[in-house]
């Protein structure tokens, strides 16, 4: 009786570890997120702390966007210890779209051009000294882009 | 071997400005063939490493929303002329691409 409960011990904070590990260190690609197929998902996989809305981040994207396959997207922040910079279009099939880690020696500021099949809520979340705060935008897509 | 990334870099100040472009069809996995009607299978870039002197500076983990033809753009600190700057990316079918620059 006792070994087993031992075992059991044992064994649940194997499980804790390999659960933890993805969470704080993003050394390798947080798979789960990215095939999540709603946001609140993505959310609650990715980010282990509450999210604060935060004016310090600049969202640069267009109202409407005209053509969906190819939508620009530039986050920057005045944010101090950024880890991360991930952006998420909330009524994509899979909204998490990019996750960006900077080391100590990047500028916060990254840009890349996304698929937006709808219109929807663009939102991006910045990990600085181990929190996170987000801004949001919502875009207007006149043709979509998914399926292209 | 994926099609080679094009790279443009300048140093102002102690900043570097990258800006890349990877050629890449970037399939999301629901998109329709118009001719054959078949679904075309998922083939995108997960993953993107941009390395400064060997030093990782930027990690990008990248899903099916990236555009096709992927741009993206960052700045670093640190950088002076004759700095290696390295991008690469793997996609989910495992295959690759590498390309190193010199900062002038």
């Amino acid at each position: 009786m006792k070994l087993q409960r031992r075992a059991l011990i044992k064994s649940l904070f194997t499980a804790a570890a390999v659960l933890a590990v993805p969470r704080f260190v993003f050394a390798s690609r947080p798979d789960a997120a990215f095939d999540a197929d709603n946001a609140d998902s993505v959310v609650s996989d990715l980010f282990d702390g509450p999210i604060t809305e935060s004016d310090q981040i600049m969202l640069k994207v267009p109202d409407i966007a005209e053509n969906g396959a190819v939508v620009p997207v530039t986050v920057s922040t005045d944010l101090a210890d950024v880890e991360a910079i991930s952006v998420m279009v909330e009524n994509n099939p899979t909204p998490l779209v990019a996750m960006f880690e900077l080391s100590p020696q990047s500028v916060p500021e990254i840009s890349v051009r996304i698929k937006m099949g709808e219109s929807s809520k663009v939102q991006t979340v910045v990990k600085a000294g181990g929190k996170y705060y987000s801004a949001s935008k919502e875009v207007k897509v006149t043709i979509g882009g998914c399926g292209g | 071997m994926g099609k080679p990334i094009k790279i443009k870099a300048k140093i102002k100040g102690d900043v570097a400005e990258v800006k890349a472009l990877m050629p890449h069809p970037m399939e999301s996995g629901v998109r329709v063939d118009a001719d054959t009607g078949e679904v075309v299978p998922k083939h995108y870039i997960e993953e993107v490493v941009c390395k400064h002197n060997g030093n990782v500076v930027n990690t990008a983990f990248w899903g099916t929303g990236v555009s096709k033809n992927p741009y993206m753009a960052f700045k670093f600190k640190g950088a002076k002329s004759g700095d290696k700057l390295e991008i690469s990316w793997r996609d989910n079918t495992g295959d690759t691409s590498v390309k190193e620059i010199t900062f002038k």
